[in-house]
């Protein structure tokens, strides 16, 4: 992105502009939202492991298999679930956003 | 209880990546691998890797020119090539044969290292991967200094860098020694002086570029082959789970308790400990935040973490399903058991669960496969810690430091070529001192001081418009003073290398205290502080946050 070049202007203009404000915001509440939801899986996760043993231990569907593997596979995938969510919504609407931002201060 | 400490040790080493609880990092004895029989297949596979890599190396070397070429490969790496080479860089020897291993023995237990080491992927993509990339140049520390004062920032975020770089080195040349041994049958020391003389090589010549395309060729390397062994162990069972589990509860000495959480965890305040500091300890590593400068611009950033967490997910499932084989058709074939020890025990200690499992599965030739591979995996761990450490020196301690930001580009890139060897000759040096001694803290040192003192003031610096120089440099040293002394304190140096009868700080991961102190240090002293600097440094935060939100005057891959 160096050919658009930073100067003080650039930067006035963008931070009068309020699209700018409106990406921040919309970037910040959506990355902090999947935070929390990673956060929440993940030491929710770590609970089960240190209280709930026994519930993690119960056979999944009559089987030798427990409730414990398909909970743990799913932390994974909902690490890899959720950084494909933030990168297709950042790598479309918010860039194109911040494409008008940058555009719209030259 | 011992013969199951005595086999992770070697792991425990080697990686950095695998951690432990109070319970199986006790009484680890790193004098513990036994030196195998020469594995010619091996160490054939193995300099065919080195040959390619040189081969890349000379080709990179011709292509360095600028500083930015030797420390961000002119930013012309895409996406995902560099979620290739972070996966790589995370994919330790450790985290495939440790995590293998821990499965083996352990069952369900390896599957919660692994998804800790896992859920810190998403984190580092919300709040800092595009942040990192447009507000940075070489080093985090770029970000952290922006508008801070220079010197006082650049000093302590060099003194973390290069603390958490020794450390992870010596774990590393030590694990190498130790796999040596056990994959190729040749001598400690040999491995140690042949990933030091390489990796110097790589980084000194190669810079980032080469350090990259040597990770990316091994983190493929790795993915194939952990992908190969996984598919011929499903086949074994009809490519039913159901079926393998039922084998190995079967053959497992513990049978139905492999099944579920065991005794790995008990502790909820260190579980959740050793959870905060897997999960931000990543986010805090200079090695990895490193990488985030070889992209050319934020978008690219976003989608090497994707890759890097779709890759890293894929082979941590792998390893599991690698534990669970190994149970099923290693431990049930004489051949491969310890007899002299018997039960689960294999020959040459249980971190060789994956290699005989290579075995079992595609005999003398992939097993050599495997053994090159995975010791191909430490040497490409190794360089790139040594190009963050050299980028620490030569970035910011000489040119932002000792010449006030006015050192030229060629004498900046001349001091990182002379870190890099430099660091080479501490870590052959380090790795050949601590050869028998215990390196079972390394762990948590390494990724509390990421966790406690790199990411908060990291974080602060691109979140907090309060942040002020006094602020972030007291919390820093708070984090990384109050995370050294604890691990110093805890379990594992203070009883098991100090010899003490009880540890005065009662948990393994200072963490959850830790991180906290250092967050509330940046918040405490930036409020106390109102100079006239400390207002300038608040009014400049707007200007900072415009670059940081939209990449306006980013550093970007312009050259090329």
């Amino acid at each position: 992105m160096t050919q658009i070049p930073s100067n003080k202007d650039a930067s006035a203009h963008i931070w009068n502009n309020p699209k700018f404000h409106e990406l921040v915001r919309k970037r910040t509440v959506f990355a902090w939202t999947l935070s929390a939801v990673m956060l929440a899986i993940y030491f929710g996760f770590i609970l089960l492991i240190a209280y709930g043993k026994s519930f993690l231990g119960q056979s999944l569907s009559g089987g030798v298999t427990t409730i414990g593997f398909p909970i743990g596979v799913g932390v994974i995938l909902s690490a890899i679930v959720l950084t494909g969510i933030y990168v297709r919504r950042a790598n479309g609407e918010f860039d194109e956003l911040n494409r008008q931002i940058i555009e719209e201060a030259h | 209880m011992t013969i199951k400490t005595t086999a992770f040790a070697a792991i425990l080493a080697t990686g950095g990546m695998l951690a432990a609880t109070a319970a199986f990092a006790a009484g680890a004895d790193l004098g513990g691998a036994e030196k195998q029989a020469t594995n010619w297949h091996a160490i054939i596979m193995f300099v065919l890797f080195v040959g390619i890599t040189l081969a890349i190396t000379y080709w990179a070397a011709r292509k360095n020119k600028t500083a930015a070429d030797f420390y961000a490969a002119g930013g012309g790496i895409t996406g995902f090539q560099n979620g290739l080479a972070i996966a790589g860089d995370y994919m330790s020897a450790a985290s495939f044969l440790g995590i293998s291993a821990l499965v083996y023995s352990s069952g369900y237990d390896g599957l919660i290292f692994s998804v800790g080491w896992l859920v810190g992927w998403p984190i580092i993509l919300f709040l800092i991967a595009e942040r990192l990339r447009n507000l940075g140049k070489f080093t985090f520390a770029d970000v952290a200094a922006y508008r801070l004062a220079r010197e006082p920032v650049r000093i302590f975020a060099a003194i973390g860098a290069l603390i958490v770089v020794i450390f992870y080195l010596i774990g590393q040349m030590v694990g190498a020694g130790q796999l040596i041994k056990l994959l190729f049958g040749l001598d400690y020391i040999m491995a140690v002086i042949a990933v030091g003389a390489l990796m110097m090589i790589y980084v000194t010549f190669g810079g980032m570029t080469a350090t990259t395309w040597v990770q990316i060729i091994k983190a493929c390397l790795l993915l194939g082959g952990a992908t190969f062994i996984a598919f011929g162990v499903l086949s074994n069972f009809g490519f039913s789970f159901e079926a393998m589990f039922a084998k190995a509860i079967e053959v497992h000495p513990k049978h139905g308790a492999i099944m579920a959480p065991g005794s790995l965890v008990t502790n909820p305040i260190d579980a959740i400990s050793l959870g905060l500091t897997l999960m931000f300890g990543t986010a805090g590593l200079p090695h990895i935040l490193m990488r985030f400068f070889t992209v050319p611009n934020a978008k690219e950033a976003r989608k090497s973490v994707f890759y890097a967490t779709g890759f890293i997910g894929y082979f941590y499932i792998l390893t599991f399903i690698i534990g669970f084989g190994a149970i099923t058709m290693v431990a049930t074939n004489p051949e491969y058991i310890d007899v002299a020890k018997g039960g689960l025990n294999l020959k040459g200690g249980n971190n060789m669960a994956a290699v005989w499992l290579s075995h079992a599965i595609g005999g003398d030739l992939f097993l050599g496969f495997i053994s090159a591979v995975a010791f191909a995996t430490i040497l490409a761990v190794v360089s790139g810690l040594t190009l963050a450490g050299a980028s620490a020196i030569s970035h910011d301690l000489y040119a932002n430091v000792f010449m006030h930001g006015r050192a030229s580009e060629k004498t900046e890139v001349m001091v990182s070529k002379f870190a890099s060897l430099g660091l080479g000759v501490i870590a052959v040096l380090l790795g050949i001192a601590f050869e028998k001694q215990n390196v079972a803290f390394i762990v948590a040192l390494t990724f509390s001081i990421a966790a406690s003192a790199t990411f908060p003031v990291l974080v602060m610096s691109m979140f907090s418009k309060s942040l002020t120089t006094k602020g972030a440099v007291i919390g820093g040293y708070i984090g990384l003073i109050g995370s050294v002394g604890a691990v110093i304190l805890s379990k594992v140096v203070w009883v098991q290398s100090f010899g003490f009868a009880e540890p005065i700080f009662p948990y393994v991961y200072p963490t959850l205290f830790t991180m906290p102190a250092a967050f509330i240090g940046c918040w405490l002293f930036s409020k106390m502080d109102n100079s006239a600097r400390a207002q300038a440094e608040r009014a400049s935060y707007d200007a900072q946050a415009i670059r940081s939100e939209t990449g306006l005057g980013a550093e970007g891959a312009a050259a090329h």
